[in-house]
């Protein structure tokens, strides 16, 4: 049997659910046997692959870099995977939405610091904060939705293993909001 | 008002025959026959309110759903309570309570122990349908032993009825409609500065969600006592 080919991204998330993922232990041998990671914060790859059959994507979207990747993933994934309570609601991340982009600027770049010469946001290389965190769905159509903060390392296994073997699974049996 | 003959009914609750006495709602019958209906704003003891709308059911000859909380029972009504329609508005109705505030479960001191949560498991929502709303509500923190945060809210008054009916002060109500509801103490006064007020703590203790919450408690942490109010209420019937 060919190999899957997966994907692993984390957006606006804190890397729980990527935690969560390599939390499976010894499993991750037995999926090696039916999937290639090839692209992912566990390996060295730079750009997104164009034939990707599933992709897992950590975290909401806050960015327009975000929202350029998440069209990106959509475009050359097969199967998208919204791994944890920040992909699947917006979840803390998305508490931001409750003070505006432009108090959390205020906060980060005036409040909080001892030095901002320019007196400035920055411009150049970070990019921009959208005015309001998105969960995954409401950018893109996303086809599996795990919960979980973080998506413990069990629910991670089931769901996958059941998705590379082309099988229905009862996600509320296994994970939920805030577990 | 005459008081109506209490009677015994007989109709079908699904394909199930089914008898309740004729002033007994359809969520109590079904209820009382181990038929499950999933309720949000019901709790038992309490008026029924029809807020929520989770209890939605079918009932033969109308294309109406109507909530099994308020209904009052017909003599050869035929209900339906889960058919693939009522699951779907289900799930749209918990979506759109899930996405109306900012409940972000992970770090709500009722994670673990909400109903609404219970609600999401029980019905296999595993994503809000509807875009999230984030609409913002200040926290009352300014009484000394709880806090209400209408951004948890789902505004199924359980609180308000609570207060009025069985402590009977009546010191929370509801203001505005729609999107901007809130709880409020007397004249939308902060919770400390509230004289009808006891402070029993039993709005706290009928929330179904981390909205009415003790201080001092952190994520996971709040546990509400519903056993205390039902069996208080269940004690002075029985008087």
């Amino acid at each position: 049997m060919k190999k899957a080919r997966v994907a692993t991204i984390w957006l606006d998330g804190c890397s729980g659910c990527h935690m969560s993922f390599l939390d499976m232990d010894e499993r991750l041998v037995e999926l090696s046997e039916y999937m290639d990671v090839v692209y992912s914060p566990y390996v060295d790859q730079k750009e997104f692959p164009s034939d990707v059959d599933l992709t897992i994507v950590e975290g909401a979207l806050s960015t327009d870099h975000d929202i350029e990747m998440i069209k990106k993933i959509r475009k050359n994934s097969k199967k998208i995977l919204a791994l944890g309570d920040c992909a699947v609601t917006g979840n803390i991340s998305a508490m931001k939405n409750l003070f505006g982009t432009e108090a959390v600027m205020q906060k980060a770049y005036f409040d909080l610091v001892d030095h901002n010469e320019s007196g400035k946001y920055p411009q150049e290389i970070v990019p921009t904060l959208l005015d309001k965190v998105i969960p995954l769905n409401e950018a893109v159509d996303i086809d599996y939705f795990v919960p979980g903060c973080p998506t413990p390392a069990d629910a991670i296994y089931e769901v996958l293993k059941a998705v590379l073997e082309g099988k229905e699974i009862n996600i509320s049996e296994l994970t939920r909001f805030g577990k | 008002m005459i008081k109506e003959k209490v009677r015994v009914k007989t109709f079908k609750i699904d394909g199930i025959d089914v008898t309740g006495q004729s002033n007994a709602t359809l969520l109590e019958v079904a209820n009382e026959h181990g038929i499950k209906i999933p309720t949000l704003c019901y709790f038992e003891g309490l008026t029924p309110a029809g807020a929520c709308r989770m209890c939605l059911v079918e009932v033969e000859g109308s294309d109406k759903l109507i909530p099994a909380c308020t209904a009052k029972i017909k003599e050869g009504m035929e209900v339906t309570t889960n058919s693939e329609r009522i699951k779907s508005h289900r799930k749209m109705i918990l979506s759109m309570i899930f996405a109306e505030r900012t409940h972000t479960c992970s770090v709500c001191v009722s994670n673990g122990h909400c109903e609404l949560q219970d609600q999401a498991v029980d019905l296999g929502l595993d994503h809000s349908e509807v875009p999230y709303i984030h609409k913002v509500f200040e926290i009352d923190a300014s009484h000394k032993e709880y806090i209400y945060d209408p951004n948890r809210c789902i505004l199924c008054t359980r609180c308000v009825r609570v207060c009025d009916e069985v402590e009977g002060a009546h010191a929370l109500d509801i203001l505005s409609r729609g999107i901007d509801a809130k709880i409020i103490h007397d004249m939308d006064e902060p919770w400390a500065l509230s004289e009808s007020c006891t402070s029993c703590g039993k709005c706290v203790h009928v929330c179904p969600t981390g909205s009415l919450f003790e201080k001092g408690v952190s994520a996971t942490e709040m546990v509400k006592k519903k056993s205390i109010i039902t069996n208080l209420i269940k004690t002075r019937k029985e008087r």
